[in-house]
């Protein structure tokens, strides 16, 4: 917990001395973005799903969009090019700013481990918005992920020809659709801890727009 | 799936299949502009107010263009569609069509001559006998439905490049369309006809092509989505107007290469 520790009080002394919102503008502007690019991806890539599903049954129409195939496709081909460009910018962000080496690390298994021991008797810390504790890095790190694989095996379904060397990494044309199947599916899955925790703790859904 | 009369004699049908493909296409537009309207969060995706749905559509149309010029921008003529084993067929190969088995077209190979039009030096029609005489070349590769589904299937034929060589087509004109026996009609770019993969196919499986799979002939393109892949080819026409086709009518992207 030391290293911790130390990360707080480097973040804490920042926002101190400079006072830099929690959240730069950079991260809200790209967040909210992506929170539309990626619900309009979902929804009509379950439009796309129900074509031809993946697991043994469709999807409600309520939580598809495009009304058809075609229309779906033609969200999903759209929303795509929104998804990219702002994750691109999020990403390289995140990575030469030294934000994720700041929020996301360290992270390993023992952490983990401790902080699942810690949240089972209750005393999981949630206090300071600015320290993410073990599980979030985790649960954060692994959507940044998901969603990098999203766009891979999208791309590998989309261009199997053109881009085939990825489309046979994930293990040709059928595999890949699993594969982008299984990463929306972990979106989701995170979307709704994430949802939730952020109504829990409603400052942290203000911070996520004021900054602060 | 649409249900469409599959043949008819009348000499307006081409015309008349048009208009109600569009008439058709209200019911599915209203659909689709009411689950667009229903969000209206994402009249900040396309710019459009909430009480305009039809600019929605219109930006969506737009991006599909887009997406045409970013794929033949990305498509590389030498970049092979991997082809596979014989042991990787699928059997038996799905039958698909915008009507249900069993309502192919019936096509006589007596009767039946292949036509040629717009940018080609020798316009004559080719029965099937020549059609068959020409170099033939195989292939096995994989067929992706946009629907998501995939088949592989092995086709043989000869490579389409040299057909237009042979019937002398403008091989700087932009479009290649063919219009079918069943009333389907498609178009592709000249770069992708003249792809070493695209054939004119007359043979599946080492056996004639069966009806359910395009007889008398199909293009078989593999860098391209299904729909892409016409059967029952009749007339092939060169030329340089855009002529889309018929799912492209409804909205599914035209270049759609894969």
């Amino acid at each position: 917990m030391s290293t911790h520790d130390a990360s707080a009080s480097l973040d804490k002394k920042q926002l101190l001395d400079k006072k830099k919102p929690l959240h730069p503008v950079i991260v809200r502007v790209t967040h909210w973005i992506n929170a539309l690019a990626m619900v309009v991806m979902i929804m009509s890539g379950l439009e796309i799903h129900n074509a031809y599903p993946v697991v043994p049954f469709s999807f409600p129409r309520f939580i598809t969009l495009g009304g058809w195939l075609g229309g779906g496709i033609q969200w999903h081909f759209a929303a795509m090019w929104v998804l990219v460009i702002n994750g691109i910018v999020y990403i390289t962000y995140g990575l030469v700013s030294g934000r994720f080496r700041r929020k996301l690390l360290p992270l390993t298994p023992a952490l983990i481990l401790a902080e699942v021991k810690m949240a089972l008797r209750g005393k999981l810390a949630h206090e300071d918005l600015s320290i993410y504790n073990a599980i979030q890095r985790l649960l954060y790190a692994g959507v940044i992920l998901a969603g990098i694989l999203a766009v891979l095996s999208g791309l590998a379904i989309w261009k199997p020809v053109q881009l085939g060397w990825l489309t046979m990494l994930m293990g040709d044309f059928d595999n890949a659709r699993i594969v982008h199947f299984a990463a929306m599916a972990s979106i989701v899955a995170f979307l709704i801890v994430h949802v939730v925790m952020a109504l829990l703790v409603p400052r942290s859904l203000k911070a996520m727009i004021t900054g602060d | 799936m649409l249900l469409f009369p599959s043949r008819s004699a009348h000499p307006d049908t081409a015309i008349i299949l048009k208009e109600a493909a569009r008439r058709l296409d209200q019911p599915t537009r209203r659909l689709f502009l009411r689950q667009a309207l229903g969000l209206g969060s994402l009249t900040l995706l396309s710019g459009c107010t909430v009480s305009d749905g039809l600019s929605a559509e219109r930006m969506l149309g737009n991006m599909s263009d887009f997406n045409d010029r970013v794929q033949a921008w990305l498509f590389n003529p030498q970049r092979l569609a991997r082809e596979y084993p014989a042991s990787a067929i699928t059997r038996p190969f799905p039958f698909n069509a915008f009507y249900p088995r069993g309502k192919s077209p019936e096509v006589d190979p007596a009767e039946f001559k292949l036509e040629v039009t717009g940018l080609v030096s020798n316009e004559e029609p080719w029965t099937l006998e020549r059609l068959y005489a020409l170099p033939k070349s195989t292939q096995i590769t994989r067929h992706i439905c946009i629907e998501g589904w995939s088949a592989i299937g092995k086709w043989s034929g000869v490579r389409f490049s040299d057909f237009l060589e042979r019937i002398g087509a403008d091989l700087t004109a932009q479009y290649v369309t063919f219009r079918c026996e069943d009333n389907y009609v498609t178009s592709i770019d000249m770069p992708t006809a003249l792809h070493s993969q695209t054939q004119l196919t007359f043979w599946f499986d080492d056996a004639v092509l069966p009806r359910d799979y395009g007889y008398p002939m199909k293009l078989r393109v593999p860098t391209k989505l299904g729909f892409k892949n016409p059967k029952h080819v009749g007339t092939i026409e060169i030329g340089n107007d855009y002529t889309g086709g018929y799912w492209e009518t409804y909205g599914y992207n035209w270049f759609s290469g894969l």
